[in-house]
């Protein structure tokens, strides 16, 4: 069975069986990226561009990889953010690209919506590797494999999502999938992280984070971008850290044996202690692995519907 | 030159004017007679055959963007005039933010120059700070000499309340209103309205509240100076309750909505299209009930367009960075027609008080007259003529508008002013 959609935009309204295709499929090639030739040539022929317009070194390696893995012809095209916020260039750049004859454009972007206005100039398959805070499919999709090779099932789960919810791009992913698989879905944190109406999505929402280990199965920590304005939405990193960060004593006194994702790179001592961070050192890993298998399954999906 | 419109309905709220089977004689672009005219008697004259059709006072958009000087590649006079007499209108105000602003006798002369021929009457509205950055006031008495009609730092809110409390002490000697564009931009900054659709987006939000602030902020130093202030664009319930409770109790407060706010919701940003992004952004269902009220109860007073043109380079570019307005000058009287009056929302009379005497009312101008001897100053009206909106028929000099191949009914036929015609797409002197 084919995917629904010849796009990866978002995971809002991707149908379960679409989502329980990707995750089959990652495993299939989890078992590849074992074998000590790393390489099928199921996308042999195809090129794939990685336009990135904004840096992120470890989803472009990931999906880098991926393609590389399934032999497709990658190209990585990365521009500065300064050269687009005029906004000028940006057709002329994915005409250009197009003339070229690729078959999928993996794009991240600052700007929210930047995947869907591809889609409408462009007659590749559009992968949407971030957009501003609006989506981040494949790490959804990653999360939810790394909750599922873990547990052994994501429906009746109940997730939490934890930290700045209202500048993520990896939060809402999350919250679309995992509730199309069956999970129930919190976010936890700050009260200015947390998005104006998020409960309207069947979202609940938790300022306090014993009370989120406590009700939860799995905690998927978003990193606090400290670098970005996220940083005006909290007192200090201190009250930040003492309020929200998840610690050894934290998750000993609550008792539980729980789930701790993160997309990494941690900063310890903020979102995770550094207890917590070399405990989780395995996952974190395996998550990382488990992002090329996954990206392998949108690309191959999508690489092989026409 | 002669003219005769044959079998026209003359509508004119004020004069209580409704009836239907009449002509009217222009001679020069003057009413020299109302009433039955018999063509035969009066020699080389031409006749419009106006059956079924309507003539009433000549519409006024209050708020409009003519880009000149400084992005004529937008907008410019002659454009934007065009756009207006296309639209319906024979009158317009433009608003001050242009490069440079509209702070000094110069730029109000340029523009008047500008316009002298056209059979729009432009008036402008002056800077209320100086290049509307909102530290000093603008040389308000020299603009009000070279015939400013209003004053607004229109973009933005009047930086801060002591400037503001000035602006409305000065402006208080020529009788001459504020115009806000209310927004406190510390809450601000964002590309669309806070909620739901906002989060589900990813795009950053603004949050209505950020308009009210500055609706209260200008009534009540509206209230304490005695100044008038004219709220424009408004687009919150919130706003439109206030301005109702400041109207009860005999606060100079009048407001304007534009087609959009009445139109549209924010759901139509799902698509990204940057031709649904404008400032104030648009809103929820909520607003717009509260809104179509406003426009029943008399609460809001006019109709404006907020038309603000811009080019297809900048305009198609990410929603984030794309600049906020749309057109709006010939779809103005298409949406008032379709979503106010068919919908009896509104009544015709409401609709022409708020499209043609309010507005030139708020700005000290004479309303048109239909008397013998007054210039003809009218706008043509075909109630109930269907017709898709085609972008590409504007005469605008930019096309981002949100309404392109929208159905409307009811439709502005042509304008007469200044002893010219504009109908059936060209103009002619009379």
């Amino acid at each position: 069975m084919p995917l629904s959609n010849r796009h990866l935009l978002g995971l809002q309204g991707v149908p379960k069986e679409d989502i329980q295709l990707i995750l089959d499929t990652a495993s299939t090639f989890r078992e590849v990226l074992e074998r000590p030739i790393k390489r099928v040539p199921t996308l042999q022929g195809k090129t794939v561009v990685n336009l990135f317009y904004e840096s992120s070194t470890r989803t472009r390696i990931s999906f880098e990889l991926a393609e590389k893995r399934l032999s497709a012809d990658s190209i990585n095209f990365a521009v500065s953010a300064s050269s687009v916020s005029k906004g000028e260039s940006f057709k002329d750049t994915i005409k250009n690209i197009e003339a070229m004859k690729v078959d999928m454009v993996v794009v991240r972007h600052s700007a929210a919506g930047t995947p869907l206005y591809l889609t409408k100039i462009s007659d590749a398959n559009i992968i949407n590797a971030g957009d501003g805070i609006h989506e981040h499919p494949t790490q959804g999709l990653l999360d939810m494999y790394s909750i599922r090779e873990k547990l052994r099932k994501i429906e009746g789960l109940k997730v939490c999502i934890v930290g700045d919810v209202a500048h993520s791009r990896v939060a809402l992913s999350n919250i679309y999938g995992l509730k199309t698989m069956g999970a129930e879905v919190s976010v936890c944190g700050p009260s200015t992280m947390i998005p104006k109406n998020i409960e309207d999505l069947g979202v609940k929402v938790i300022y306090n984070i014993d009370e989120a280990i406590q009700e939860n199965d799995v905690l998927n920590v978003l990193r606090i971008q400290l670098e970005r304005k996220a940083r005006e939405y909290f007192p200090s990193i201190r009250e930040y850290a003492k309020y929200f960060g998840i610690t050894g004593e934290r998750l000993e006194k609550n008792g539980k044996d729980i789930l701790i994702l993160h997309p990494g790179p941690i900063n310890r001592g903020v979102e995770l202690s550094s207890g917590v961070a070399d405990g989780l050192n395995q996952i974190i890993l395996k998550q990382v692995t488990n992002g090329v298998a996954v990206r392998m399954a949108v690309l191959y999906l999508l690489g092989t519907l026409n | 030159m002669k003219v005769i419109l044959k079998n026209v309905s003359l509508f004119h709220p004020v004069q209580k004017i409704d009836e239907k089977g009449i002509d009217i004689l222009l001679t020069d672009g003057v009413i020299s007679k109302i009433g039955k005219i018999n063509p035969e008697e009066i020699s080389g004259v031409k006749v419009f055959d106006l059956s079924n059709k309507h003539i009433v006072p000549g519409f006024f958009d209050m708020h409009v963007h003519l880009r000149e000087p400084g992005r004529e590649d937008e907008e410019t006079v002659q454009s934007g005039c065009n756009a207006a007499a296309n639209g319906g209108f024979t009158g317009i105000a433009c608003m001050p933010n242009t490069e440079p602003a509209i702070d000094s006798a110069e730029v109000v002369s340029f523009i008047k120059k500008q316009s002298k021929d056209h059979l729009v009457d432009v008036e402008v509205i002056g800077a209320a700070t100086l290049g509307r950055k909102g530290e000093y006031i603008s040389p308000m008495a020299e603009l009000y000499e070279a015939g400013v009609v209003g004053f607004s730092d229109d973009g933005v809110a009047i930086k801060t309340s002591g400037i503001l409390k000035r602006a409305f002490e000065y402006s208080k000697m020529y009788n001459v209103p504020i115009i806000e564009h209310c927004e406190d931009e510390t809450l601000s900054g964002g590309a669309m309205n806070e909620g739901l659709n906002s989060t589900m987006l990813g795009l950053p939000p603004i949050p209505s509240v950020a308009e009210e602030l500055i609706v209260i902020r200008d009534i009540l130093l509206a209230e304490y100076t005695g100044g008038k202030i004219h709220i424009a664009h408004l687009s919150t319930k919130k706003s439109v309750e206030m301005v109702r409770e400041a109207k009860q109790k005999g606060i100079s407060v009048t407001s304007e909505v534009t087609p959009h706010h009445f139109t549209l919701i924010d759901d139509s940003l799902k698509t990204y299209d940057t031709n649904f992004k404008m400032n104030p952004p648009l809103r929820t269902k909520a607003d717009v009930d509260e809104i179509l009220l406003g426009l029943k109860d008399g609460t809001i007073d006019c109709i404006a367009s907020d038309h603000a043109p811009h080019s297809a380079e900048e305009k198609e570019a990410e929603f984030e960075h794309a600049p906020n307005g749309i057109t709006g000058l010939e779809t103005q009287v298409g949406l008032a027609l379709t979503e106010l009056y068919h919908k009896k929302i509104i009544t015709l009379g409401q609709l022409i008080e708020k499209m043609s005497i309010n507005p030139r009312k708020i700005l000290n101008l004479p309303v048109p007259n239909f008397e013998v001897g007054q210039i003809a100053n009218f706008t043509i009206l075909d109630l109930t003529e269907i017709f898709t909106f085609d972008i590409n028929r504007s005469k605008s000099k930019s096309k981002n508008s949100p309404f392109d191949k929208r159905l409307l009914t009811g439709k502005a036929l042509g304008v007469i002013n200044k002893s010219k015609m504009f109908y059936q797409d060209e103009f002619l002197n009379l």
